[in-house]
């Protein structure tokens, strides 16, 4: 199930609805917004998609991991909008039979995500000043196509 | 023909919009959405290099040919997560 929301991410709810009788394991990560960028102090986040093939991508990943891996059932949750300091922007829970498959998945898909899905973060600094981050290019080389 | 032009993040900030329907000649292709972007702000020759595109939601090369109704999209760097 991949889901793009303005509202706070229920964490909870994510887990629960990967949840079944058959797995044996939840890999579970939450990406968190982070007070700090090129040592400057970030008031706010916000974060941009380009929805339709956001979504579209994202079930690309699930059923990438799907073929990968024996995994039970994944959630891959994106908010957008502004997001503080501290919040969750991005969660994926996977459930599994065994935790390896659990774990290479659930890191599959927050690394492939982080890749190639058209998000946008925008730091909003303390200074005042506003500025589209170019981190995952900058520290990991080039955008990679899927 | 016709195709929809979608821009976002920085793409959006340089060209000051993020969506025209834009007119090209039969043959063209997905890169020729710059020819449209660089007459409007000569800051996408600069950031070229770092943008990709995607042609109905779909990462595809600059070669890639364009039909009527596509929408052609600027993707600048991705940084979600």
């Amino acid at each position: 199930m991949v889901q793009i929301t303005s509202e706070k991410i229920d964490v909870q709810a994510a887990v629960e609805s990967v949840t079944t009788p058959e797995s044996g394991g939840i890999d579970l990560f939450i990406g968190t917004t982070r007070n700090h960028s090129k040592n400057r102090a970030v008031a706010w986040l916000e974060y941009e998609a380009y929805e339709s093939m956001a979504l579209k991508m994202m079930e690309r990943l699930e059923e990438e991991a799907r073929s990968r891996w024996p995994i039970s059932k994944a959630v891959l949750i994106h908010r957008i909008g502004r997001v503080d300091i501290g919040e969750a922007s991005v969660v994926i829970a996977v459930s599994s039979a065994h935790r390896k498959e659990a774990f290479e998945a659930c890191r599959f898909l927050i690394d492939k995500l982080k890749q190639v899905v058209p998000i946008w973060k925008r730091e909003f600094f303390a200074d005042g000043t506003v500025e589209w981050s170019r981190q995952y290019h900058a520290e990991e080389g080039t955008t990679e196509t899927l | 023909m016709k195709v929809t032009m979608r821009l976002f993040s920085i793409a959006k900030d340089l060209a000051g919009f993020d969506a025209r329907e834009i007119e090209l000649p039969e043959g063209a292709r997905a890169a020729d959405v710059f020819v449209v972007l660089n007459a409007v702000s000569t800051s996408f020759e600069d950031w070229r290099p770092s943008l990709m595109l995607a042609v109905n939601r779909e990462y595809v090369s600059s070669e890639h040919p364009l039909k009527n109704g596509d929408e052609v999209a600027v993707i600048p760097p991705v940084s979600g997560g």
